[in-house]
């Protein structure tokens, strides 16, 4: 029995060795997903390229362009001198964001009147567009007090305090770096992709190749057969995930907050689950191309519901309830909260269980199915 | 047993009105036969005629839709499992591991097939000897030749020595001279003592075997020795060399006591019931027609005749 599996594991490993294309998923994709999502996308918007007419040009003004540079939001890219100019720098893309400011726009505040200046917004990208009012908003909200400061002082009333001030603590992610929100999520994806594509591709070429008709005419079991293919996909997306930590570290400096025990066991049951998908994926798929348009069929919703790029808090709610049909969720979840906040299972329960769930059912599933249907 | 008066040896194959469908479509039809020990049996009949399908359902690959059959004494339906340790099995389309080497091809099969860690070096030494693949250990199996491809087919499937092969059209596609080299393969497995079910559509191949089954549409219209399926066909064959054959088939068909006339080559062939027709009434009425008849005699008929014989009574039949 156990030379059986061996022999089907060994033989999976040459062949995951000698083909390029699973190779290429193996070591190359968690390698790029990490780089790509640790250095090329960062989540947090900032840097807005701002294009400046200031018609005023006098130190108010100055200030205020000065403070927005400073607020790290914005990097000035070009100074105009007409309406024209702003505008075709926002058509071209050079900027995303302009601002304009009046001839009146010092002495309007010196006079103790209300300084207006106009904010010019490229839509087109709503995040980006959100993010530049709101720190233009806020840029102008701090400028708009220490006038106000110095106003006052100058009338005599030096030393007043401002009435609220809000100072944020932030826990689990304190420098706020999207390399380490998507670290966790990284895994998640390495665990679920390698191992529902590669497992259903796996014995569907075997099905194509017609190799599994001469597997079944040997005394070989179904399940000896289903084990031999899920052995070396499990060692090579834990593999790819430990790397993928590893890397992290080394490179980002990330450091996994709770116990990698829990993590472990955790992620096991959601590859079980993963795993199963990848047979049934198998089972209802007659060639790899079929196999391939399957996983993807169920991958791009885990990945756009999950929580993985998109906050599921900003979901509309019947989205969010969409998302809870996903494992993905519950896993990142998961990873996240092990990872980043250290948390225990006793704050995880709510997400352990569902995955408990889905993977006992997915996981016996497919194993029925597949003894119903190898060839 | 009272069917049994070929031979004296154990039977290993017992068919007992095996059929499987799929859907509307019966690809064997109530087919009932008995292989012995030590026999090369042959499957003769066109693509589609059911053959794989029978081969397939004895190595427990696809379950009846009924009847019952045993192999090597074990139902093939319940005791599926029991069976396949002791059949070695080639199908139609090669099913080895493309990007494994010829080694580790065989070593994945001696693996799964459990054979003796201690024996395992020298028994794959001697199948590739026997494949006569010395030197192309390894090569890559999808980078092989069709008739090398063949070989180490037949040597994976006989890895664990078993007792009974089946070979669902072993040569097919495959060049004559490898078809040839395969063939004395056979012959040396046949020898060894171990019994062969091979399936063909190359007629002068099933003239290798002990017996030959033919089977067309699914139904299996006769069986017996070469030399008696020759004996069986009931008329008189006539070969009829002509300078226009397309044309003389058309008039053959329409003339009386002609039973049946087939294309061979540039030839004619004829059965024709002699108490109606004769030679020379043939060629007499061919030149009426404007024919220029060359030659007409009387030949011993071959299996492709048999073959076509009988397919062309079952249309009788059916129609």
């Amino acid at each position: 029995m156990w030379a059986r599996i061996g022999a089907m594991v060994r033989k999976e490993f040459i062949q995951i060795g000698r083909d390029r294309r699973t190779l290429g998923m193996v070591i190359a994709m968690p390698i790029m997903m990490l780089l790509l999502y640790g250095y090329g996308i960062n989540i947090v918007i900032d840097h807005l390229p701002l294009v400046v007419f200031n018609e005023a040009n006098d130190p108010e003004s100055r200030a205020l362009v000065t403070a927005m540079q400073n607020s790290s939001y914005f990097d000035v890219v070009q100074y105009v001198h007409t309406q024209d100019a702003m505008t075709s720098a926002i058509d071209g893309g050079t900027a995303k964001v302009a601002i304009h400011i009046p001839p009146d726009f010092g002495t309007a505040i010196l006079r103790g009147e209300q300084g207006q200046a106009q904010l010019v917004v490229d839509g087109s990208d709503p995040n980006n567009a959100s993010t530049a009012s709101f720190a233009a908003g806020m840029v102008a909200q701090a400028q708009s007090t220490r006038i106000i400061t110095q106003q006052l002082a100058r009338r005599g009333m030096g030393g007043l305090r401002s009435g609220v001030e809000m100072r944020p603590v932030v826990l689990y992610n304190p420098s706020l770096k999207s390399v380490n929100f998507m670290i966790p999520s990284i895994i998640g994806l390495i665990m679920s992709f390698q191992t529902i594509l590669l497992t259903a591709f796996a014995v569907t070429r075997e099905r194509e190749q017609g190799t599994l008709e001469q597997i079944i005419v040997t005394p070989i079991r179904t399940w000896e057969f289903m084990l031999g293919k899920i052995l070396p996909y499990t060692v090579t997306s834990t593999v790819g995930a430990f790397g993928a930590v590893l890397g992290a570290r080394l490179i980002f400096g990330f450091r996994i907050a709770g116990d990698l025990g829990l993590l472990i066991l955790l992620s096991v049951l959601f590859l079980m689950g993963s795993l199963g998908l990848g047979l049934l994926v198998s089972v209802v798929s007659k060639t790899q191309g079929q196999a391939t348009q399957t996983a993807m069929f169920i991958m791009i919703p885990s990945i756009l519901l999950s929580g993985f790029i998109f906050s599921r808090d900003a979901m509309p709610w019947i989205v969010r309830q969409l998302g809870l049909l996903v494992p993905l969720t519950y896993y990142i979840q998961i990873v996240r909260g092990i990872m980043l906040k250290g948390v225990g299972i006793e704050s995880l329960w709510s997400a352990v269980w569902p995955l408990l769930i889905y993977s006992i059912v997915v996981f016996g599933l497919s194993a029925v199915l597949f003894q119903k249907r190898t060839v | 047993m009272s069917g049994s008066n070929e031979m004296s040896t154990p039977i290993i194959i017992d068919v007992q009105h095996l059929t499987r469908a799929f859907g509307s479509l019966v690809a064997v039809d109530d087919v009932s036969f008995k292989v012995h020990r030590g026999e090369i049996f042959a499957f003769l009949g066109p693509n589609g005629s059911g053959k794989s399908t029978t081969i397939r359902m004895l190595c427990g690959i696809l379950a009846p839709t009924s009847g019952s059959a045993s192999v090597l004494g074990y139902d093939i339906v319940r005791q599926a499992e029991k069976i396949k340790q002791g059949i070695g099995y080639m199908s139609q389309r090669f099913a080895l591991y493309e990007d494994l080497t010829v080694r580790e091809n065989l070593e994945f099969y001696a693996s799964v097939y459990n054979v003796d860690k201690a024996l395992r070096k020298q028994r794959l030494g001697e199948l590739i000897d026997m494949a006569g693949l010395r030197g192309r250990e390894q090569q890559l199996a999808g980078q092989l030749s069709g008739g090398w491809k063949q070989r180490l087919a037949l040597g994976c499937a006989t890895v664990h020595n078993p007792q009974l092969l089946f070979l669902d059209e072993p040569t097919a596609g495959v060049d004559p001279i490898s078809r040839q080299e395969f063939w004395t393969m056979i012959y040396d497995l046949a020898r060894a003592g171990r019994t062969i079910f091979v399936t063909t559509h190359y007629l002068d191949e099933a003239e290798h075997a002990n017996r030959v089954g033919i089977i067309h549409e699914g139904v299996l219209r006769a069986l017996a020795s070469p030399a008696a399926l020759k004996q069986s066909v009931r008329g008189e064959l006539l070969k009829v060399s002509t300078n226009a054959p397309f044309d003389t088939v058309a008039a053959m068909g329409a003339m009386q006591g002609v039973l049946n006339v087939a294309l061979q080559g540039n030839d004619v062939h004829a059965l024709i019931d002699p108490a109606q027709q004769s030679a020379a009434g043939i060629s007499t009425s061919l030149r009426s027609a404007g024919i220029g008849v060359s030659d007409v005699r009387t030949v011993d008929p071959t299996l492709e005749d048999v073959f076509i014989y009988l397919a062309s009574t079952a249309k009788e039949h059916t129609a």
